[in-house]
């Protein structure tokens, strides 16, 4: 939770509000488009997205599945969930963040160069966070993480000094946890 | 024997059916249009939608209104739909058709109003290859429509016309644009009947939650300072809304003020009745907002307009919120109690549950309340001073009211600016779909294409564009289709010379520096009137007013009047920007209005 200060939408007064970050489940028609419209509206109302991933889910029913981590004031988060529900072929959106435990997690690909004790010491730590390596040559590794984002936040952090030279993430795909659905 | 004959008799009949039901896209447009209720469309042909107007052509079933301007055909589309409850028609070209479009989208997604745009689109296999006439129109109309649609297949045609209309007109209604390519306005296939579609897509919620209902009524019951806050969302919801409405606000005794596009919703000779609110809004609608215990707001979107400094919006009271929109709820300002419903079911609801409770028994305070809000009106906020030598804009305007008092089939649409804002204080709504103006988007030159969709929908009816002469500039183009389709519209010009609004900004913002606005190189609107083949009447005097508005309601063609007002008259009562209620200037005096908006409030809109 952090603290900035925003300015009211019409008025002289600044408030300091707390800014909290949600997960935010939407299941929408797999059409062309639909992406843009959600993404649209982000943009198009300042709000910020923190992380997005979209996949086809269902394909008889011709679904897909969008998971978008997003931060504002609790206000600013109620706004993003009613206007995406204004969004003709969004079926459900929820809110994983208050609806209760829900498991998040991310895959990341991240490409280490090296030799010697580096190449050592990064398979080492990639053993510890029960990375897997996807491609390997002489001078370097590809991992493959998966996890929470701060786990991965770490990873990566350590891969830094080993020779880190890129990293692909998918982002946050979410499911509350339990039989029923999110 | 017999059933068997039946049968064969049922199959034919059958096969006719589907026979009649292959058609090519084209004609399927003309159908699905005549099958959602539309019998007249403002439009302008053009090379991708030829197929459509050879249709048009052929069937000889739909009025086609042509515009100048394919903004004009949505604004028109806009007062067709706002002044019938009906959902508007508009057909554009691809390309420049569909983005001249845009503004008369954009105003009717603020505006809520129901609109059906179809545009033509390049054939599906030229699209992306920066064809000529090519635009991304569904890329371009996203943030503007309340939906969208790109038909790529013949067979998605006839379903998607008629989700675009249940999407048009359903929960808060808006425009829809249906982006059509060419090849496919060829293309044959089998029509459906919008009773064979289904429409489980898209279903708003519009019945109140029972307990918010509790809720809200308990503080309606207790109220010692209440107030009801009205919009347009009432006249959306139906002439019964306003109706129900009227009856309830009279069963309470409350005060009620509306929004600017709320007008009409409730009859403004009634003594409940306190004038709109807002940044030009009356000074007891204002007061009272500010000073309330309980607001009953509904249809309404606490619009900037209207809250000015929010911190400090009706800061006493406990807010009531019916709205079909939930993202309307809690958007600018905090509400105690929402009830996401359509007017008149909350309305309904509210109204059982008071007669349940026996109604509001703080007899002497609300008394008192209206006491206090007497005191408020008889600081007659909207006098000014008015004069022998030149017209005052308002006096103007009182005289219209004098002339077309007692009528109920006038329409008065508006342009956007000072006059704007005096029509709307100074003209009288007693019934909603009467007035049209652009509330949200504030779009310069909406008032004579939408004056021409009232006309086209009310043949019989006296329309009246109130109009600065700098608006009505914007789409002056359209006196030609007044012309062709013989309406009869009145565009009454308040010509003060200047963009008045801007000028009075600039005049009490910017050190009186009157950067390009004023009115150079105008037209004489009398020779501009018979060049098209109307009627011009120019007015010089206060005391020609009444004979030249009588003479301009009397005539029977397209009529300009050029009323020639005072030239640094200045809109009041204002709330500066950047603050409350309570903050309201009433005095045109510029040097007290210099010092009330700090610079925060000068760097707002």
């Amino acid at each position: 939770m952090n603290t900035e200060a925003t300015q009211s939408v019409y008025g002289e007064q600044i408030y300091k509000e707390s800014k909290d970050s949600h997960t935010l489940s939407i299941l929408v028609d797999n059409e062309p488009g639909v992406l843009a419209k959600v993404i649209g509206l982000f943009s198009g109302r300042g709000y910020n997205i923190e992380s997005l991933t979209v996949a086809e889910t269902d394909h008889d029913k011709n679904l897909s599945r969008i998971t978008i981590v997003c931060t504002g004031t609790p206000m600013v988060v109620e706004q993003i969930k009613n206007q995406l529900g204004r969004i003709i072929p969004v079926h459900k959106v929820s809110d994983l963040t208050i609806k209760g435990p829900h498991v998040e997690r991310e895959l990341a690909l991240v490409k280490v160069a090296g030799r010697n004790e580096d190449r050592i010491e990064a398979i080492r730590t990639a053993e510890i966070f029960r990375a897997g390596v996807v491609d390997s040559t002489t001078d370097s590794f590809t991992f493959e993480i998966t996890g929470r984002s701060d786990k991965i936040d770490a990873f990566i952090k350590l891969m830094l000094p080993l020779g880190l030279v890129e990293i692909s993430r998918t982002g946050v795909a979410a499911l509350s946890r339990g039989k029923e659905k999110s | 024997m017999s059933t068997n004959t039946s049968i064969i008799e049922k199959q034919e009949k059958e096969e006719q059916k589907t026979n009649n039901m292959i058609m090519s896209g084209a004609d399927m447009v003309i159908q699905a249009l005549l099958d959602n209720g539309i019998d007249t469309i403002f439009g302008y042909p053009g090379g991708a939608v030829l197929p459509i107007y050879d249709a048009i052509f052929q069937s000889g079933k739909i009025k086609h209104i042509l515009v100048r301007h394919e903004q004009a055909a949505l604004h028109a589309a806009e007062g067709y739909a706002r002044s019938t409850g009906k959902v508007g028609a508009a057909l554009v070209t691809s390309g420049p058709g569909a983005t001249n479009a845009v503004t008369g989208l954009t105003d009717a997604l603020l505006d809520s109003v129901p609109i059906i745009c179809i545009s033509g689109q390049v054939p599906t296999f030229l699209i992306g290859n920066d064809a000529f006439q090519e635009a991304d129109t569904t890329g371009i109309t996203r943030p503007c429509t309340k939906h969208n649609y790109l038909v790529k297949k013949i067979d998605k045609l006839a379903e998607t016309i008629h989700e675009a209309f249940h999407v048009a007109k359903t929960g808060r209604p808006g425009p829809v644009i249906i982006d059509l390519p060419k090849d496919i306005q060829f293309a044959e296939g089998t029509y459906k009947r919008p009773d064979e579609i289904k429409y489980d897509k898209y279903q708003p919620q519009i019945k109140p939650q029972e307990s918010q209902i509790e809720k809200a009524i308990n503080l309606i019951i207790s109220a010692k300072k209440p107030v009801f806050y009205t919009g347009g969302g009432v006249i959306n919801s139906g002439k019964e809304a306003c109706d129900l409405m009227t009856e309830f606000v009279r069963e309470t005794g409350f005060p009620i003020t509306s929004t600017l596009m709320g007008l009409g919703s409730y009859p403004a000779n009634d003594k409940q009745w306190l004038g709109m609110l807002g940044m030009h809004g009356t000074y007891e609608a204002n007061m009272t907002m500010h000073d309330c215990d309980v607001m009953i707001c509904i249809g309404a979107r606490f619009d900037d307009r209207v809250t000015g400094r929010t911190d400090a919006f009706a800061p006493f009271s406990k807010k009531i919120h019916i709205d079909i929109d939930p993202s309307s709820i809690n958007k600018n300002i905090h509400v105690d109690v929402p009830i996401v419903s359509d007017a008149e079911l909350a309305i309904k609801a509210l109204m059982e549950a008071w007669k349940k409770h026996g109604g509001n028994k703080n007899k002497t305070e609300l008394e008192n309340w209206w006491k206090l809000i007497e005191s408020w009106r008889n600081v007659k906020c909207l006098s000014y001073k008015n004069s022998e030598e030149e017209i005052k804009p308002q006096y103007a305007l009182e005289r219209l009211r004098e002339a077309i008092k007692g009528r109920d089939d006038v329409f008065v649409t508006t342009e956007v600016g000072q006059h704007q804002m005096w029509a709307a204080q100074f003209l009288p709504f007693n019934k909603p779909n009467h007035w049209m103006t652009s509330g949200g988007l504030g779009t310069m030159g909406y008032g004579l294409p939408s004056a021409i969709g009232v006309q086209t929908a009310h043949p019989d009816a006296l329309v009246i564009d109130i109009s600065g002469e700098a608006s009505f500039q914007m789409n002056m183009q359209e006196l030609g289709t007044a012309i062709q389709y013989k309406l009869p519209v009145k565009i009454f010009i308040l010509n003060n010379q200047w963009m008045g609004m801007v000028r009075q900004w600039q005049e009490l913002l910017h050190g009186e520096r009157y950067s390009e606005t004023y009115s150079n190189a105008l037209p004489d609107f009398v020779k501009l009137a018979n060049a098209y083949g109307g009627k011009g009447i120019v007015i010089e005097k206060p005391s020609q007013l009444d004979e030249k508005i009588k003479e301009m309601i009397e005539s029977d063609v397209m009529t300009i009047v050029d009323v020639r007002v005072s030239k640094n008259e200045n809109c009041f009562p204002m709330i500066p920007s950047g603050k409350a209620h309570n903050d309201m200037l009433l005095s045109p005096s510029a040097e007290e209005i210099k010092n009330a908006i700090g610079a925060a409030g000068k760097k707002l809109v």
